[in-house]
């Protein structure tokens, strides 16, 4: 299981405060805390400072990379930002992200043989999210294509089936799990990889939901998560699931992670 | 009698009751009532309600759009008698659309139930749709409002463009502009010179009132 830590991102408050005063240690201290509860890549994002976004990033990169050793995630929508900052990073980084739209494509695919990176792929074209099941495996058949036909091997591609509110069409979780199932079958090597927090937009108790929605999605063989990995019940719920899908050798990932203190 | 039904179907719209508040609607109409006073009396108290118990977080996103769906059915068998009466029964006319390179469109298809819920005839333009469309489209019809989303910030800007492009085309006072979505506030719409700004779709509602005077 891949864990990608989500914590810094410019579209959360204290982050983006954190970004513009420059205060070093608040970041590098989501950057620890992260790493510590078993992240295996951070996340970095400044997309929220639109034309500042590629100085920005730079210096999160730099002042996250004082502080740990784990690859990023380079996450902009911009594949112009992603060409200025990505010389800085120190081990090959995930991209974050590509869709079918052909100037990402051309823009992040060429960077990514370059770095040896590996790249999230969402299921959607230009101008259409996948909604189905049907529609989002699909698009990931075409992503699949696009990445090796370039080069690049297939288990460099993490593919995101997109996660849409439960809340506003009860069918749209299923979608989304009945797609990672199908990918996972239909497209050996590749990796399925999702945010949770979307899910459960408009209803009460949000995180049970997005917990529940991460144990059933690594039930249908989920196997990279963007999340907050210092959130222990949903690690909790992560390890146990893994653990109970047999990807757990003698439960020692559940074990370790209890007696670290990581688990709720 | 008549309070009677109209607290029945008030009880529908709140409770998300599709069939219910449309044979309620036939059983007022067969009473006697107008169309009009089963709408006033009966319906919007139940959708107002709904509304304000969103807003206040008591009422969650399904709930909202189960009412949405039930105020719809009833106000849909309603609609013929209300517009026999000859009087104009729409609150008004907007036009809605999510900003030049987002597709997002969960969150105006909410508003736009909420706006029909209350009475608004509502022109949808679609996703990621270019300032020139929205322009052509305000040009050529006789709305109130345009409302658009954009649900990222990476998108926000386009939002700014597009009130521009609607000033540079000799439009900005033909209509009133809204504008929302998960990343805009208050002072971006004030900024972009947006004339309102709503945080979810029942506020959207209210702006708009507010907006043109226009309640049904």
């Amino acid at each position: 299981m891949i864990i990608i830590g989500e914590k810094i991102n410019s579209s959360r408050r204290q982050i983006a405060e954190a970004i513009a005063s420059g205060n070093r240690e608040y970041i590098q201290n989501e950057a620890n805390v992260q790493s510590d509860a078993g992240a295996d890549y951070i996340d970095v994002n400044a997309a929220a400072f639109m034309e500042k976004e590629a100085e920005y990033l730079k210096w999160i990169i730099e002042v996250v990379q004082e502080v740990t050793e784990l690859p990023l995630c380079i996450d902009s929508p911009d594949p112009e930002v992603i060409k200025k900052v990505i010389s800085l990073v120190k081990k090959p980084p995930m991209i974050n992200s590509i869709t079918l739209e052909p100037s990402r494509l051309d823009g992040i695919l060429p960077l990514v043989l370059d770095y040896r990176a590996t790249v999230i792929g969402l299921c959607q074209t230009g101008n259409q999210m996948g909604r189905t099941a049907v529609e989002k495996v699909e698009i990931a058949g075409r992503l699949v294509e696009k990445v090796t036909s370039s080069g690049i091997s297939v288990d460099a591609l993490y593919i995101d089936p997109l996660v849409f509110p439960v809340g506003a069409d009860s069918n749209s979780a299923c979608a989304t799990l009945d797609a990672i199932e199908e990918i996972m079958r239909q497209f050996h090597g590749v990796h399925t990889v999702c945010g949770l927090t979307n899910v459960s937009h408009g209803l009460p108790n949000r995180k049970l939901v997005n917990r529940t929605f991460l144990a059933e999605a690594v039930a249908r063989g989920l196997d990279s998560a963007i999340l907050d990995p210092s959130d222990k019940q949903l690690l909790g719920a992560l390890r146990a699931s893994l653990m109970l899908m047999g990807k757990d050798e003698y439960c020692m990932g559940y074990i370790k992670a209890f007696r670290k203190g990581l688990l709720a | 009698m008549s309070n009677d039904i109209f607290e029945k179907l008030t009880k529908a719209v709140l409770d998300g009751k599709n069939k219910d508040a449309v044979s309620f609607c036939r059983e007022a109409v067969e009473k006697g009532m107008t169309a009009r006073a089963v709408l006033e009396n009966g319906l919007m108290p139940g959708i107002r309600k709904v509304g304000e118990l969103f807003s206040i977080g008591e009422y969650y996103l399904p709930e909202l759009l189960i009412s949405g769906k039930a105020m719809q059915a009833a106000v849909a068998e309603l609609e013929p008698l209300l517009n026999a009466g000859g009087g104009k029964f729409h609150a008004g006319k907007y036009l809605i659309g999510t900003v030049k390179g987002d597709i997002h469109d969960i969150g105006k298809n909410i508003v736009m139930m909420m706006l029909k819920g209350n009475g608004w005839e509502v022109t949808d333009l679609g996703v990621d749709v270019p300032p020139e469309k929205i322009c052509t489209a305000i040009a050529d019809g006789d709305y109130d409002i345009f409302g658009m989303s954009a649900l990222l910030t990476v998108t926000m800007p386009a939002a700014d463009e597009t009130v521009k492009a609607i000033t540079k085309a000799g439009l900005r006072d033909k209509i009133k502009i809204m504008v929302g979505g998960a990343p805009v506030t208050q002072e971006f719409a004030d900024k972009i010179g947006a004339d309102g700004y709503a945080k979810d779709a029942f506020e959207a509602v209210n702006t708009a009132i507010s907006l043109t005077g226009k309640t049904r």
